[in-house]
């Protein structure tokens, strides 16, 4: 499943991301790398960004960023029906 | 001794430079709000020392299409000691630039800056633990509170005398193998690279467009060859794009310094975190961000009112007893009028709005407010075929449009910030905003007032969606830092008004002065009835203005103050009371739009060039006095048509 689709308050662990070099740059610039557990704080109404909380700061991606990165739970990855 | 202060963006390093160097360099609670680097000279300690602020920057490889400002500068430039600034309650993130400046090999001080803000959040940092895995000092900082800033700097000194270096970050087995193979290739070449061999091998390995630019010789394709040979190996060894790894790699490293030196409490939740959530969440944050908008525009209006008043009448009492010395139908008259006038002006009329406009604007920007604007704006703006970041330049764009263009190099791609930039030119600037206030929101009334910009915003939102369509490309998404709200400190709101102020005082004051000297003697050799028929078609047969605007719409071009402030001269009336007398709520209302849209001031024309070279803004200028002419043709049928 990709970011985009994670709930606020539930936390995720990058499994991959699947954006060009530069959206991979920008993210690892900003604490968020395979392997890291990011948290869903909110997400903006209208299709409006997700705000996340990566190592104790807070970020925000825009739904289009969101869906390029791969996340699972717990290390068990979870199918959604959608 | 040349210092350099580098740090990631909104790690507080303008902060530090401005409480040291006195305030010079724009600091603001957004990540990238320096785009340039400022320099400034202090004594410390007996000695001189050149400080550079440099933009912030998050990583030495080039995300964005250009290197930026900040790594040219470390590249290139010589300089003696490197003055990390990190944030210290973002630890590991910000020790991922503390290991690649690292690399440079230059003498290097580690500022702990906002230790008070990570004590907030229960972070407590072990400095010599921290200083003894990095091998550099490390000197406990709160910037905004001058704290440590002493011992910072001697540091700093101390270790350009002993030669201080760091030592190299030392990577997993296959990276530091794939780094001395490519080491190894580098010397072989004779290539002149002026960067360490080691910093150029890692840079290669994340395959750094600049770095491949300047290490690899086009025609010396053998040595393209190897080096790729060498990525590919590490790439299949780890299953993973090259510079993935090593930037995976330095994450671990870096989180793994953080774990070693923190100890964490659990933090409080204190009023802050609540405000925070208020304001961003989804469906509080919305009407919230329009009532403190609104009520931003309320409070400049009446404390522009209040003070405006008073000031005037001064003015015209000064007036009054000089028209008894000096007769206005003479020569020196004139002048002397003139040039009263243009002072008046300034203090009287431009003033009394700027001034609380701009602290406003600092208490917004300080606070850290803006990029959440940019978040809750962001789907409006994916509409207009941006991303919530472009908010930033525009928002900005209300104080002055120079450094909101100046801004646009926070966004990513070159699509972006030419849209952002034409989008920019055409928000109404403080100036504009002086003449919606003083002429549309003291004799038509504040809600015209507040007409005309939901009017720009409509118009500039209109603007993105059709040009977004025309340009080519598609935005590349948000991806934006939330900085922790911030109570503002009232000095530096104070220094940062100041600074815009100053701007307003030595550059555009004058220029009131001069122009209005300049139209007093126009009107003394009765030239001004030359320009102004010249223009009449314009303003009187398609706009039905008084003739008399044409010149007040000329000076305009230098700054749009002007407009008002000639406006009263031209018109031959002593206050801008009188302006009433002489046109109507539709005139009035006509002449201001056309004001607000059309050609941006030669400053931010010349600000536009050089972002977006001539041709785009020549473009942005032509358009916009088409606009403006449309516009305002509108707006004088419509309230033709309304009686």
């Amino acid at each position: 499943m990709t970011l985009e689709q994670v709930e606020p308050t539930r936390e995720a662990l990058v499994v991959a991301i699947t954006g060009g070099r530069g959206v991979c740059a920008h993210l690892n610039t900003l604490g968020i790398h395979v392997g890291d557990r990011v948290m869903v704080v909110d997400r903006a109404p209208f299709r409006g960004p997700i705000l996340l909380e990566v190592h104790g700061s807070r970020v925000a991606l825009g739904r289009g960023v969101a869906r390029q990165i791969e996340v699972e739970f717990g290390g068990r990855r979870v199918t959604l029906v959608d | 001794m040349r210092v350099v202060l580098v740090g990631q963006p909104n790690s507080g390093k303008s902060t530090i430079f401005n409480a040291v160097a006195g305030y010079r360099s724009a600091t603001a609670n957004f990540p990238g709000s320096s785009t340039t680097y400022t320099t400034g000279r202090v004594l410390l300690t007996g000695q001189e020392l050149e400080l550079v602020d440099l933009p912030g920057l998050y990583s030495l490889s080039s995300v964005e299409d250009q290197p930026g400002v900040a790594v040219r500068y470390l590249f290139d430039e010589s300089y003696d000691v490197i003055v990390n600034v990190v944030d210290a309650s973002r630890l590991g993130r910000s020790l991922e630039l503390t290991l690649q400046l690292a690399e440079l090999g230059r003498p290097m001080v580690l500022a702990l800056n906002m230790v008070d803000e990570a004590v907030y959040h229960g972070i407590e940092v072990d400095q010599p633990e921290l200083g003894a895995e990095l091998g550099i000092p490390v000197v406990a900082t709160i910037g905004r509170r001058g704290r440590g800033l002493k011992e910072l700097f001697r540091t700093a000194i101390q270790t350009v005398w002993s030669d201080r270096r760091p030592p190299p970050t030392r990577y997993d087995r296959e990276v530091e193998g794939a780094v001395e193979r490519i080491g190894t290739l580098l010397g072989s070449s004779s290539r002149e690279i002026s960067l360490p061999t080691r910093l150029a091998a890692l840079k290669l390995l994340e395959r750094d467009p600049h770095v491949m630019e300047r290490a690899l010789a086009p025609e010396d394709s053998s040595l393209r060859l190897q080096v790729h040979a060498v990525v590919a190996d590490l790439q299949n060894v780890h299953g993973w794009s090259a510079d993935q790894v090593v930037s995976g790699s330095r994450h671990t490293i870096a989180h793994g310094i953080e774990d070693r030196v923190t100890t964490l409490k659990p933090p409080r939740p204190g009023l802050r975190e609540r405000l925070n959530r208020l304001l961003m969440h989804p469906v509080t944050g919305g009407p919230l961000m329009v009532a403190i908008l609104g009520g931003f525009f309320y409070l400049v209006y009446g404390v522009g009112q209040r003070l405006e008043e008073p000031l005037v009448g001064l003015f015209d009492q000064l007036r009054a007893a000089l028209g008894g010395w000096a007769p206005p139908d003479t020569f020196v008259g004139a002048l002397v009028g003139a040039v009263v006038m243009g002072i008046g002006g300034g203090v009287a009329i431009v003033l009394p709005y700027l001034l609380p406009f701009l602290l406003g604007l600092a208490v917004l920007e300080d606070t850290g407010y803006l990029p959440r604007i940019a978040y809750i704006l962001d789907s409006f703006m994916h509409r207009l075929g941006l991303h919530g970041k472009s908010v930033l330049p525009l928002i900005l764009g209300y104080g002055c449009s120079v450094p909101a263009i100046m801004a646009t190099r926070i966004l990513e791609s070159e699509r972006d910030r030419r849209l952002t930039t034409a989008l920019a030119a055409f928000i109404p600037c403080s100036a504009r905003t002086v003449v919606i206030y003083g002429l549309v929101a003291a004799f038509v009334g504040p809600l015209w007032a507040l007409a005309i910009y939901l009017l720009n915003l409509v118009v500039v939102a209109t603007m993105g969606a059709v040009m977004a369509r025309l340009v080519k490309g598609a935005s590349p998404g948000l991806i934006l830092e939330i900085p922790d709200l911030r109570l503002p400190m009232a000095r530096t709101l104070l220094a940062k008004t100041w600074l815009s102020l100053k701007e307003f005082i030595v550059i555009a004051w004058p220029l009131l002065i001069l122009s209005s000297a300049v139209l007093g003697i126009l009107e003394w050799m009765r030239a001004d009835g030359l320009l102004n028929s010249l223009l009449s078609p314009l303003t009187v047969a398609l706009l039905g203005l008084p003739a008399a605007v044409g010149v007040s719409l000329i000076f305009g071009v230098l700054r749009k103050e002007l407009t008002l402030v000639m406006l009263v001269q031209a018109l031959g009336l002593t206050e801008l009371a009188q302006v009433p007398s002489m046109m109507s709520t539709g005139q009035l209302v006509t002449f201001t739009l056309f004001v607000v849209f059309y050609v941006p001031c030669v400053a931010t024309v010349a600000a536009m060039a050089r972002e977006v070279g001539w041709r785009t803004t020549g473009a942005i200028s032509a358009l916009a006095v088409v606009l403006a002419t449309v516009i305002a043709v509108v707006s004088r049928i419509g309230f033709a048509l309304a009686g």
